[in-house]
């Protein structure tokens, strides 16, 4: 089924009076200074983050960083040693999971085996014990709005990776949760698939704007393409967050910057915190850069000046523009782009650019440029 | 050529094969199925010179046998019903609650299946006997002259031997089946809303259904076929076909009847095993090592 076909189908079923809207709907998720330990050993260091209603909030991280243990606090399924957890208004942290009106995927699906799909989308529907007739018709909806209408009588071992996920979602949809839980959800999938699914989650949402949605992920594609927002976790600590664009476009941590797509890290010196229109100057070696402005940064400091692969270009663009002189020393051609590592004032950067035509050859000598907003400074930081 | 080539091929192939099925069929056939013929034989001529099936006749209508075929067929279900409960219960705390100790304690429980089964009858008089622990305190406690409590030597101290003694042969099956049901798939069921008996119902009792027949058919032919239990208990009225067959051959000396009965027992336990063994082979991945 195209993606396009299964939308139109959520618009009509949203059209047609159905419940996707229903004032359950629409609840946002608070973490107040939760903790989680397993006997002494914390694993969760007092989380503080507020997730809005209808938003959808990607939670990134290394593995072992407890983005899991985070999800399942708010799933019910561990305990926080000190800390409350909101679900909308509601304090939930002493409700049992089933009473914490959530919807949960997870990465292999967890499907049940011995139900046929319907089953399995009816299951949280008749724990509920909702009508016969009601059950059904929910069924059919959510199994329409995830594509998988023609379906409804296999068993889980009978479908693909991509639709046992489907199935798994329309699941997780049909009891019309408060909030839905994706832990990795499409990490055992490969990648062409996982870049379907991505954005037919991402049409799913459009078609319930209230749904508020905690994508746990260490893909960073998926979250900067999913997510409203992201919160980067590094060892049990929640790090950095924030609108996905900003926190790629302007990094506050060398952690975050690397570790939310790829980033030229410089070492600069702090010549002017003030330029003038927002820029300050720094110094790379011997020259002089005109960069993004950052408050409480103080003269004569070491910074990390942040600049995107993709923000660096042969040809000056936007205003003010910085020229740099570099030597190609590796060259990557692959496919829709090229990868050009140059060697600058001692340090290396590497550029992302459309394929050239007449890639220059190794030890070449030319002269880059990069826009001034499109250079953030970094405190240079433990 | 081809005509040629074939034959050939297909001797040598025929040689190795076929030479190393010798020595098990020659033993199998010295202990196991001569004796078995031999049973069989003395059960259908007696003392007779030709082939009859009279003895069978006389034996089936006896109320002696007919009795002896009801209490095994009658025990062997209730203590295999009462295996499968008692199973399925342990099974569901030692994997699903978590508590300390709960690998240990199904190694303990796992070891009942190397004792063997009369030791549990004889633990038994000890407890539940009539001057067993049970018995002598509770007279102590509430000032009677004598044991209130009087199950063991019936039918019912049967039963809860071979319970006692059989129900890892269910645990077994039912632990490893457990193990195989992906955590997520009950915390999800229990996110969207599930109480923990209808995630039994639903989700854990699904899953172990292969478990239980092949556990339970093997129970059901283990206690048909008990007797050390039977007869350490020594119940009054409670007589089995294995306990008949002793009677018949050790005390009245009575090999025709007692070989017709123990063909009769052998007839029964061959049909339980293969019930056992359709189960194991429907379940296919199951076979492996479970049981
Ligand atoms: N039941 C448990 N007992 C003890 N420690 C645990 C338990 N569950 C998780 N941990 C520890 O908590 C930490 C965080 O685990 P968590 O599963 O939340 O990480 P994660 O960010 O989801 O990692 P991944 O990306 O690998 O899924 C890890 O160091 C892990 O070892
Ligand atoms: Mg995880």
């Amino acid at each position: 089924m195209a993606p396009g076909a299964v939308i139109d189908d959520v618009r009509s079923a949203v059209r047609a009076g159905s419940s996707w809207s229903s004032p359950k709907l629409g609840s946002g998720i608070g973490f107040e200074d939760v903790t989680v330990s397993y006997g002494k050993l914390v694993v969760l260091a007092s989380l503080s983050l507020t997730i809005e209603p209808g938003e959808i909030m990607a939670l990134i991280g290394p593995s072992g960083s407890a983005k899991t243990t985070a999800l399942r606090a708010v799933a019910g399924f561990v305990r926080p040693a000190s800390g409350r957890i909101r679900i909308g208004e509601r304090d939930v942290t002493d409700l049992p999971p089933h009473a914490r009106d959530i919807g949960m995927v997870v990465q292999n699906y967890a499907l049940f085996p011995h139900m046929r799909v319907e089953d399995n989308v009816a299951f949280g529907l008749r724990a509920r014990r909702e009508a016969k007739e009601a059950v059904k018709q929910r069924v059919a909806e959510c199994l329409r709005m995830v594509g998988m209408s023609a379906y409804t009588q296999r068993y889980p071992r009978e479908l693909s990776g991509g639709q046992q996920q489907r199935v798994a979602i329309a699941r997780a949809l049909a009891v019309r949760p408060r909030v839905l839980l994706l832990d990795e959800p499409l990490s055992a999938l490969d990648a062409q698939i996982r870049h379907s699914m991505l954005q037919e989650l991402a049409r799913l949402h459009e078609a319930m704007p209230s749904l508020t949605v905690l994508y746990v992920t260490h893909d960073q594609t998926e979250a900067l393409t999913l997510a409203d927002r992201i919160a980067i976790m590094r060892d049990g600590r929640l790090v950095a967050s924030g609108p996905s664009q900003a926190l790629y476009r302007e990094p506050p941590t060398r952690f975050a910057a690397e570790f939310l797509g790829r980033a030229n890290l410089l070492p600069v010196t702090l010549e002017a915190a003030d330029a003038g229109d927002g820029l300050a100057r720094v110094r790379l070696g011997e020259i002089s850069l005109l960069v993004k402005a950052r408050p409480g940064l103080s003269v004569g400091r070491d910074c990390l000046l942040c600049i995107r692969p993709h923000g660096i270009a042969m040809r000056p663009g936007g205003r003010p523009s910085n020229e740099l002189t570099g030597v190609v020393r590796a060259m990557q051609w692959q496919g829709d782009l090229h990868s050009v590592t140059l060697e600058t004032q001692g340090v290396l950067i590497r550029m992302i650019c459309a394929p050239l035509r007449d890639p220059p050859s190794l030890g070449v000598r030319f002269p880059i440029h990069f826009a001034a907003e499109d250079a953030t400074l970094i405190p240079e930081d433990a | 050529m081809t005509s040629i080539a074939a034959p050939a091929i297909r001797r040598t192939s025929f040689n190795t094969g076929w030479q190393w099925v010798l020595p098990p069929l020659f033993f199998l056939s010295v202990l196991f199925f001569y004796p078995l013929a031999l049973i069989v034989r003395e059960s259908l001529l007696g003392h007779g010179r030709s082939l009859s099936l009279s003895h069978y006749d006389a034996v089936f209508t006896s109320g002696l046998f007919q009795d002896a075929l009801l209490h095994t067929i009658v025990i062997a279900l209730a203590a295999s019903a009462g295996c499968l409960v008692l199973g399925f219960v342990l099974a569901l705390v030692l994997s699903f609650v978590a508590f300390p100790g709960a690998r240990l304690l199904a190694r303990l429980i796992d070891t009942f299946i190397a004792l063997p089964t009369f030791l549990v009858a004889l633990s038994f008089t000890f407890i539940y006997g009539s001057a067993g622990i049970l018995n002598i305190s509770l007279m102590h406690l509430l000032h009677v002259r004598l044991p209130p409590v009087d199950f063991l030597y019936s039918a019912w101290g049967v039963i809860l031997a071979e319970v006692t003694v059989y129900t890892p042969f269910v645990l077994r099956p039912l632990l490893a089946s457990f193990s195989l049901i992906e955590p997520a798939q009950i915390e999800i069921a229990n996110s969207l809303g599930a109480g923990p008996w209808r995630i039994i119902r639903q989700v854990i009792l699904p899953a172990a259904i292969p478990a239980l027949l092949a556990g339970g058919s093997l129970c059901l032919l283990l206690t048909t076929n008990e007797f050390g239990i039977v007869l350490f208990i020594s119940a009054k009225g409670v007589i089995t076909l294995p306990l008949l067959v002793y009677d018949q051959a050790v005390q009245e000396f009575d090999y025709t009847t007692a070989c017709v009965i123990a063909a009769a027992n052998i007839g029964l336990s061959l049909t339980l095993y293969s019930l056992y063994r359709m189960i194991i082979t429907r379940f296919g991945g199951f076979r492996a090592g479970l049981v």
